[in-house]
């Protein structure tokens, strides 16, 4: 691995800077959010050469941002924030992702610990069994002809109305699960092809269903307010995004956005940065996609909540009201969005592509439903499953200084041949065990690659959100019972 | 010579495959993305599927190619452990790939990949070698 040797200026312990005159062709500075630690191992890597790579689209506004759990991905950093002036701005497919609205599910119950963890076995092998997982695993629905495009549309709204949820799941999804400006005919035969058969599935690598409990409560009023009453309560944690369908419209889009490259006259240093300009024929078609892939993937987290419920009710007895298991939220973390914010003092709109970084809205914006309006929109930040997790709400702060965004999970630290060099599937399997997560997997081999030591500490990752003001802390939780795909 | 070897790349996976012309090197890339996915040991060639790829670039056609055989194995579920390149001219590509349907009981699937990406990606035609990030 090349370490990066390029140029860094401390802005305080938080903020390093990029300068804009680095490589020729930079529109703004990058920077990046993290700790002195945590930049040492940043900087072993080409991470850093990436937000200065994002730095050249065109109409990019601000800083090419980096949040505290960049790593180093193709194309964008995974962190990766960019805000685009829709006036001559771009759009661009590598900015979200193949996995469009990978993102994550938080639900809360009325149960303790001491309920459920006597039948912890039982539960994950049930989950295990309900809600297909693994790499090529099918679903359990069955969607009539062209039914698919009422998914790409309604999203979340779909599955609540084929009687897979709860009309409230709605109010506390992002975008309300079903985001406006999708066109099903922007989505190639292939894609539907690909996602008629796996919606309602986990997928695979590191996505995961996790029941976990409270063990920490930061900010008690807030907690209150999303659902979080007391510590040893369990919750459900569901990571997952749009499956082949987004994988294919990702494929897509970029090979079309290379060929306009050309005739828009735009270069870029990584081919995977390819892009269009957002009121181009190919940015419209490419948004009214992604948004299809978004609202799919909303609609597949909502199918596997609504079996999470049915799990709960058939193994513990709890069911409705009983077992509680409301939707706390549910954020999407790769994903492009036309939303308004303020540059230089007046309010403009802009397109913000987040990849691996999550919307982080304050209290009182619009968007929020009207519950949070006080405390601000929840943000959930998966650790890996050897450690915790972290519930976090937005701020003023963030709203200036990251669009609106904040950092998305903890961030491998070690590639996924180094971790299985190092781990096998089976002693992680029965460590995790000894620490009291019983883990259900259908690839002992993927196991091993989302070891806890692959990872960057999560805690580490959510201190510097909260050291530089651009989230708050308001509870931590810790896995008992794990299905990874 | 080993037809591939895996690159390591934090978040996700790569590789480099060679071969004795650049057509040969496409179809050791398409055997080491599979080989990425499951174990090819425990594949048998029980089905053969023909397969035309066309592009503008020859990048293209390596991005183009390896995401074909992710489609195939997504919606078909077929691993290749086997891919003869028929027809290869830089942008246009024909193959007939041998391999079989997945079987849970037989075929250990190690991780899935989403797509191949443009990061990185790389075709020597002087080396016949090319290189692939992948995304998983």
């Amino acid at each position: 691995m090349v370490r990066w040797s390029g140029p860094l200026e401390k802005i305080d312990d938080y903020r390093w800077l990029i300068p804009k005159g680095y490589k020729t062709g930079m529109r703004v500075p990058g920077l990046i959010y993290a700790s002195r630690d945590m930049l040492e191992n940043i900087l072993q890597e080409q991470a850093p050469e990436q937000v200065a790579n994002v730095a050249f689209l065109p109409g990019i506004v601000g800083n090419s941002l980096a949040m505290p759990d960049i790593h180093w991905g193709y194309g964008f950093p995974i962190g990766g924030v960019a805000a685009m002036r829709l006036t001559d701005g771009v759009v661009s497919p590598g900015g979200v992702g193949f996995d469009i609205n990978c993102g994550v599910r938080l639900l809360r119950t009325n149960l303790t610990y001491e309920e459920v963890y006597p039948r912890i076995r039982q539960l994950v092998d049930v989950l295990h069994a309900n809600i297909p997982s693994g790499v090529g695993s099918k679903g359990r629905i069955k969607l009539a002809p062209r039914e698919i495009d009422t998914v790409l549309t309604r999203g979340s709204r779909w599955a609540v109305e084929r009687g897979l949820g709860r009309a409230a799941d709605l109010e506390t999804t992002e975008e309300g699960g079903e985001m406006a400006g999708a066109d099903p005919d922007k989505v190639s035969a292939r894609a539907k092809e690909r996602g008629v058969p796996q919606l309602g599935t986990l997928g695979s690598g590191n996505h995961f269903l996790e029941v976990a409990v409270v063990d920490q409560i930061l900010e008690p009023e807030i907690a209150n307010t999303v659902g979080i009453n007391r510590l040893d309560q369990v919750m459900v944690l569901i990571h997952c995004g749009s499956r082949g369908l987004g994988h294919q419209t990702g494929d897509d889009y970029i090979k079309k956005m290379l060929g306009a490259m050309k005739r828009y006259g735009i270069a870029v240093p990584d081919l995977q940065l390819a892009c269009s300009p957002i009121e181009s024929v190919e940015g419209q078609e490419y948004l009214a996609a992604m948004r299809c892939a978004a609202n799919y993937a909303w609609a597949n987290r909502q199918c596997i909540a609504h079996w999470v419920r049915e799990t709960f009710c058939a193994v513990l007895g709890k069911c409705e009201a009983d077992a509680g298991l409301e939707l706390v939220y549910d954020v999407a973390h790769n994903i492009a969005k036309i939303e308004e914010h303020e540059v230089e003092g007046r309010k403009v709109k802009l397109c913000v592509h987040r990849k691996g970084a999550t919307r982080a809205f304050p209290p009182g914006h619009p968007d929020i439903p009207a519950k949070y309006a006080r405390v601000g929109q929840p943000v959930l930040i998966p650790g890996d499953m050897g450690r915790v997790s972290y519930v976090l709400v937005g701020t003023e702060q963030a709203m200036g200084e990251t669009f609106g965004s904040t950092c998305h999970g903890a961030g491998r630290v070690k590639s996924r041949a180094a971790a299985k060099r190092m781990f096998r599937g089976r002693d992680v399997l029965k460590k995790l065990e000894m620490q009291g997560i019983i883990v259900r997997t259908s690839s002992l081999a993927g196991l091993a690659e989302e070891v806890s030591e692959a990872y960057k500490d999560v805690t580490t990752v959510v201190h510097v959100a909260r050291q530089t003001g651009i989230s708050r802390i308001v509870a931590r939780t810790r896995p008992i019972g794990v299905v990874k795909g | 010579m080993r037809r591939f070897r895996l690159i390591e790349h934090t978040a996700d996976t790569g590789l480099i495959a060679s071969g004795r012309d650049l057509a040969e090197a496409f179809a050791n890339a398409a055997v080491g993305m599979f080989g990425i996915i499951t174990d090819l040991r425990s594949v048998r060639e029980r089905e053969a599927r023909a397969l035309e790829v066309q592009e503008a670039d020859v990048e293209g056609l390596l991005f183009g190619w390896l995401n074909e055989l992710l489609y195939v194995f997504d919606v078909d579920h077929l691993l290749f452990k086997r891919c003869a390149i028929e027809a290869f001219d830089g942008q246009r590509l024909k193959a007939t790939c041998y391999g079989e349907r997945y079987d849970p009981a037989r075929h250990k699937l190690k991780i899935g990949i989403k797509s191949a990406t443009y990061h990185m990606l790389k075709v020597d035609r002087l080396k016949n070698e090319v290189q692939v990030i992948f995304d998983v």
